[in-house]
């Protein structure tokens, strides 16, 4: 078995034999790298036609060309040109991150600044544009009643509708069904929240308010109920699938009927997976603005009532103090976005870290 | 159990051909050398187990001591349960169409201009007057910039993390991308506001002064919250989507193909070429639709960016730009009745059109089954 040393590594396709192809060397690409600043720095400032992001943007250009040309000369064009497009696709991820590492940036860097107890413990009720205090305590209970409160209508209704389209349903209507979870993930939340407005606000609500709309966290509930119905139904399915056959005729076998083993034995088997997608979920719904602009209201005092009256929420509060003219406010919105993203981030790295736990064998 | 459809076995293929189960009790799994088709157990599911059991003259149904009776009846109400809540994403769906064109129409009916060419908003006046006409035009331009910007960026990082980083980096990097996805719109808006409107100011300024002679790089100024602006951070914002679903099917391309492509000499790139992409196009079309339809709904991040002005103009880098979404989110606090009804208006186009989008989309991507990870 000694003459099989000549076989290539499959990670480095048409590099391995060195003893026919030239190969650039690291050097040399390293050479051009610096040779592309060089290049650039002295176009840029000599010319004076920018600062130092024309300076890299155009060093990476050079660069791409300077590679391509010194590839072709050495070791031909399709090697030149598979270097050329992946330093392109390297490039293009590094460029992917700069706003990633930007957004973190800003938001730890602006939102420290307020983030103290005054912050978490007052609501902005009597404070004017003067006044430095002032805080997100109303807006927190609004964000965590009405994603509560939709978790609540969602959960059970999800999972029934995925049971429906992975254990009952069949032929053209289950079909449809399945397709239209899908379509529905896409309505954007400003339609959810139009729809919540027209249907309940509009013509439900004045029934119970004598006759004038009723702007109130539980309308915001039912408006993220509509964005999450799908995220919930489509992850339950997928859970549904995994769980195995054996499992269920095991149940069938000993005389169990098919909704006491569903009830059972699947759901408690898929549990891990569903608990993940609801974490998703809940973390989709707690970001989102347009809806709850639209229905709630956005009181600057607490509310605790979800049913009755004006209630903000932390997403509505980031963009209210946006827009707010006091110099106070900008602080405001970076520490509630800071919040916001903190609450978000945390229960999504659980869900996936939960996900990664109980994964089944896939 | 010979005929019944083994359930793991079409497990991870997400297809929408539901795996057929056990529609019977025990008693009834006498019957078991029945093939199982549809039409066996078409009505209800549970036809079958009324013919064996009920009459009992077949003499198929065994299992006499079962509480067959009680079970029936939780079983038929479990079933309905779970059949009517799928059927109340339908309902669901029809009802936002319904409601939305019941307000919209007593605002519609109001309009003194065309709804569809007028470009101006002012629906709260004694004579309402507005059209979707300039917002339309907004809506389509920041989207189709923000994906002109976008997709090949995606797919680079698709590629990247699917064949070029190191295993344990692409799983890790591609969590870090999935997290981007969860960072709620407003921030990314606070953010594009705040701090990304200073170096794209510059950048419009720069741009303008060296191409300003190209029309959409002209104008007086002044520049910054301008539809490059909102592009942009609608780029960005859908930057995830697009990776990770492109990224999904890169990796499911077979890898006999791949290696076939390397056993004949094939360089890295040309592996990718003539192997992966071809392979990836349906799923990068799909993907791609689906980003569109994100970024044809966004909300708050445009209305935070854009300089919301309702007129029609190719400058991208001059303030202005304003599309449907964000013109409701804007537009709301002030309106009345007939302002409100012309938002709801706007809406229903934003929800048709998003439909469209959507549904092409999900038509694209369910031609390939072997779809498993869900969009969002």
């Amino acid at each position: 078995m000694t003459t099989t040393t000549t076989a290539p590594p499959s990670t480095a396709p048409g590099q391995s034999p060195q003893l026919r192809t030239r190969r650039l060397p690291v050097v040399a690409s390293l050479g051009i790298a610096v040779a592309a600043v060089v290049l650039s720095a002295a176009v840029v400032y000599g010319a004076g036609i920018g600062g130092t992001a024309l300076v890299v943007a155009l060093a990476v250009v050079f660069y791409l060309v300077g590679l391509f040309l010194a590839s072709n000369a050495v070791e031909g064009r399709r090697q030149a040109r598979n270097r050329t497009w992946s330093a392109l696709i390297h490039s293009a991820f590094v460029l992917a991150l700069l706003p990633l590492a930007s957004v973190t940036w800003t938001l730890v860097s602006k939102g420290i600044e307020r983030l103290d107890g005054n912050f978490f413990g007052t609501s902005m009720n009597n404070i004017g544009a003067r006044d430095p205090n002032g805080g997100a305590y109303h807006a927190i209970i609004g964000t965590l009643e009405q994603v509560g409160v939709a978790t609540l209508i969602t959960v059970p209704l999800g999972i029934a509708c995925a049971i429906y389209i992975v254990e009952y349903g069949r032929g053209r209507f289950a079909f449809t069904i399945r397709f239209f979870v899908d379509v529905m993930t896409g309505i954007p939340s400003i339609v959810a929240g139009l729809f919540v407005l027209a249907f309940w606000i509009l013509i439900v609500s004045p029934y119970f308010n004598d006759g004038r709309p009723g702007y109130s966290g539980f309308a915001a509930s039912l408006a993220l109920s509509v964005l999450m119905l799908p995220t919930i139904v489509r992850s339950t399915e997928e859970m549904l699938r995994l769980v195995p056959a054996p499992l269920r005729e095991g149940a069938y076998a000993l005389g169990i009927p098919k909704w006491k083993t569903i009830l059972r034995i699947v759901l408690p088997t898929a549990l891990p997976g569903i608990v993940t997608g609801v974490m998703l979920a809940v973390a989709r719904a707690a970001g989102e603005t347009a809806p709850v602009l639209l229905v709630a209201g956005g009181g600057a005092a607490i509310n605790f009532n979800p049913f009755e009256n004006n209630q903000s929420s932390l997403a509505l509060y980031v963009y209210q103090q946006a827009g707010d003219a006091s110099r106070y406010a900008p602080a405001r919105a970076w520490a509630a976005a800071l919040t916001l993203v903190a609450l978000v981030l945390i229960l999504t790295i659980a869900a996936k870290l939960l996900a990664r736990r109980n994964r089944f064998s896939r | 159990m010979g005929d019944t459809p083994d359930r793991s076995a079409n497990a991870g293929t997400g297809g929408p051909r539901v795996t057929i189960g056990h529609a019977g009790s025990a008693g009834a799994a006498l019957s078991v050398d029945v093939p199982v088709t549809p039409a066996d157990r078409a009505p209800d599911g549970a036809g079958r187990r009324g013919g064996g059991s009920g009459g009992g003259g077949t003499g198929l149904g065994g299992g006499g001591a079962l509480p067959r009776r009680s079970a029936f009846g939780a079983e038929r109400l479990f079933q309905s349960f779970t059949m009517a809540a799928g059927a109340m994403v339908l309902v669901i769906i029809v009802a936002i169409a319904i409601f939305l064109i019941a307000k919209a129409v007593p605002a519609l009916n109001a309009n003194t201009a065309n709804f569809f060419t007028f470009e101006g908003w002012f629906p709260n006046e004694a004579q309402p007057r507005f059209g979707i006409g300039a917002l339309a035009f907004g809506t389509v331009l920041t989207s189709v910039l923000a994906l002109l910007l976008a997709v090949p960026v995606a797919l680079g990082i698709a590629l990247y993390l699917s064949h070029y980083a190191p295993r344990r980096v692409g799983t890790a990097l591609g969590f870090l991308v999935d997290l981007l996805a969860a960072v709620p719109s407003v921030v990314f808006g606070l953010w594009g506001r705040d701090f990304f409107y200073g170096p794209v100011q510059e950048f419009s300024v720069w741009l303008n002064k060296y191409f300003g002679w190209i029309p959409i790089f002209g104008g007086e100024g002044p520049f910054g919250r301008s539809i490059l602006l909102g592009s942009l951070v609608l780029a960005i914002m859908v930057l995830p989507i697009i990776t990770s679903l492109s990224r999904e099917v890169f990796r499911q391309t077979p890898t006999a193909n791949e290696e076939a492509a390397l056993a004949l000499g094939a360089t890295k790139w040309e592996m990718i070429r003539t192997a992966v992409l071809p392979y990836g196009r349906p799923g990068v079309i799909g993907a791609t639709m689906l980003g569109l339809g994100r970024a044809l709904g966004e909300t708050i991040a445009l209305a935070m960016t854009l300089g919301i002005v309702s007129s029609i103009s190719f400058n991208i880098i001059e303030n202005g730009g304003n599309t449907v979404a964000a013109n409701i989110a804007n537009a709301f606090g002030e309106a009345n009745d007939t302002g409100r009804g012309a938002l709801i208006a706007s809406g229903l186009v934003l929800f048709s059109i998003t439909l469209i989008v959507n549904i092409t989309a999900r038509a694209i991507i369910y031609r390939r089954r072997e779809f498993t990870e869900s969009a969002a």
